[in-house]
């Protein structure tokens, strides 16, 4: 013990630009961020200090909850469906093609079903938004000249399309993660086992399970950072509804950004992020326990 | 071997399937690509899904002359490749002292980075954007570069922290016999060993902070400081763009990932498939 201590002095100048860029650029706005949501401020006037007003205004606020509500459908399009989808193109893909025909067929769809994942998100939303601009949108336009004019819509601006819209735009963008981190993980999936569970006329669910058991660990940090990204998506509805019609695609990124720099009440903005903060940090906590757990277990 | 799959499915079923899901998968870059090069009359004429009868760069020229595209591509470039240099230095040293140097409260430090990168970052966002507004740096590139640099340095902390501690202490001890200081060791030996985990990181914070939206959206708000897909946004609806025109600004903010991508395919695979990135 006395040997390392000795060993590790002096290194902690290495430490010092780090710490004070740290202190000014994240701890302390976080902490200030935690200070302005006790208050009313407008961010010109001096704060005034209201305690938890602000939260309470949270919790019984119906946008914030269509927000929350939103952000909780925003997971199904971005971390459940992809998963599942994933999934199975990648034990499909890993599985089969890649035996069938072979291993560069295999990368070839690989790439192309990733390719989305390479823009930044307001990209695929700028792209997505001229597909289904309801003026000279290609979407419209298909439809029409297919004879099902009648499904035509104004998918963004319309209260019933709009989020299923957003939501169908997520899973083509966020397919190719699973699929590459899963289809790397299937390389320790030990084929004598798959060979023996066949012998044993496993069925295909079973053989899923085995498959499952063995990449679980990449599951968990899929369906983890996925589940952050889909509490802090912002700039899809940013560039695609700005959180319309009414309500209908607020999220609470969005709402937090509006009342931070559209309506001037910054106090309330801070309380919405705070919230936000809590539930993400506690997810996080709550998946690495889980990890730890099943590390454990094994 | 295909033992999972290989008895149910007949292989034409499943290459129709695969194909049709390509497709799908692709067609937004088809559809963007195609008519980037079509006049609006061509367009109102013919439709969205015929290759274009002529290759015109008109629709991409003119948007690329109204939002001054170089300067838009400038910018990210400069902020983004700043971020890169200056946050892959900034986690060599802090993960030099904590993975290497094991100072005290070591593991109480990784867990502050690790939860600064989970952090939502509106709830930095005032008072950010408040900060830089007092001290002068509003609306500049440098403000955008230091929050990045500090935001991406903690995710990459963590992670080169991670891999120095299976660095080889016998290298380290040796060089220390031979008189060399903690400096020393860092620039002669602990640098050139981790320049293939420092490559990934670069990669990776340079793609994200071309990525980023939130941030650089609040605090870069003049044209001349805007980086690309800020400007592509805030440009959707604007200066009365046609449909072709649209389209070709679309197809400017997929061009240089795309590029991106091809450069740093290999790097790129090898982080994401580590599985621990991001």
């Amino acid at each position: 013990m006395k040997k390392i201590e000795k060993s590790s002095q002096g290194y902690f100048v290495f430490l010092i630009p780090g710490l004070i860029l740290f202190l000014i650029v994240i701890a302390f706005p976080f902490i200030a961020n935690l200070g302005i949501s006790l208050t009313k401020w407008n961010g010109v006037k001096p704060p005034q200090f209201v305690g938890f007003a602000n939260y309470h205004k949270v919790f019984t606020d119906a946008v914030f909850w269509a927000a929350f509500r939103n952000n909780l459908l925003m997971i199904i399009a971005v971390t459940i469906i992809p998963t599942i989808l994933g999934l199975i193109l990648a034990v499909f893909l890993f599985d089969y093609v890649s035996t069938r025909f072979n291993m560069k067929v295999a990368s070839f769809f690989r790439a192309g079903y990733y390719l989305p994942q390479i823009l930044p998100v307001a990209i695929a939303g700028v792209v997505w938004g001229w597909i289904l601009n309801p003026g000279y949108g290609a979407l419209n336009w298909i439809l029409t000249r297919v004879g099902l004019g009648a499904f035509t819509h104004n998918w963004l601006g319309e209260a019933e399309t709009a989020l299923p819209s957003v939501m169908g735009i997520m899973i083509w963008f966020q397919i190719g993660y699973p699929l590459v981190i899963f289809m790397s993980a299937l390389q320790r999936v030990d084929p004598q086992i798959l060979e023996a569970a066949s012998l044993d006329g496993a069925r295909w669910r079973h053989r899923m399970q085995i498959v499952i058991s063995v990449i679980i660990p990449e599951i968990s940090v899929v369906v983890l950072t996925t589940t952050i990204a889909a509490l802090k998506i912002f700039a899809q509805i940013y560039v695609l509804t700005r959180g319309g019609p009414g309500h209908a695609t607020i999220v609470p990124s969005y709402f937090a950004y509006q009342n931070f720099f559209e309506k001037a009440r910054v106090g309330y903005g801070s309380a919405i992020s705070t919230v936000m903060t809590i539930i993400i940090l506690a997810l996080t906590v709550v998946f690495i326990k889980l990890q730890l757990k099943m590390q454990e277990d094994e | 071997m295909g033992t999972l799959t290989r008895k149910y499915i007949s292989p034409a079923i499943a290459m129709i399937v695969l194909i049709l899901l390509l497709v799908i998968m692709l067609f937004p870059f088809f559809i963007i690509a195609i008519n980037a090069f079509k006049t609006a009359p061509e367009y109102a004429a013919r439709g969205p899904l015929v290759l274009p009868s002529t290759i015109s760069f008109d629709s991409i020229i003119e948007f690329w002359e109204r939002v001054k595209f170089s300067g838009k591509l400038l910018n990210s470039f400069i902020i983004s490749i700043s971020v890169a240099v200056l946050a892959t230095g900034l986690s060599l040293l802090n993960a030099y002292a904590l993975g290497i140097g094991k100072i005290k409260g070591m593991s109480v430090f990784l867990i502050i980075f690790v939860v600064a990168n989970t952090l939502p970052h509106e709830s930095l966002a005032y008072p950010l954007y408040y900060i830089v507004k007092a001290i002068g740096l509003y609306d500049t590139k440098i403000s955008v570069i230091i929050v990045f640099t500090v935001i991406q340095s903690a995710f990459g902390t963590y992670l080169l922290s991670n891999v120095f501690s299976a660095f080889p202490r016998a290298l380290l001890e040796a060089a220390k016999i031979d008189g060399a200081g903690k400096g020393q060791i860092l620039r002669s030996i602990v640098f050139p060993m981790s320049i293939p985990t420092l490559s990934v990181l670069f990669t990776f914070f340079f793609i994200w902070t071309w990525n980023e939206f939130f941030l650089p959206l609040i605090m870069l708000v003049s044209n001349k400081n805007q980086t690309v897909p800020i400007a592509l946004t805030v440009t959707q609806g604007q200066h009365n763009m046609d449909v072709t025109m649209a389209s070709a600004s679309a197809l400017l903010g997929v061009l240089p990932c795309i590029i991106f991508f091809i450069i740093f395919q290999r790097t790129l695979t090898k982080g994401i498939t580590a599985g621990s990135i991001k």
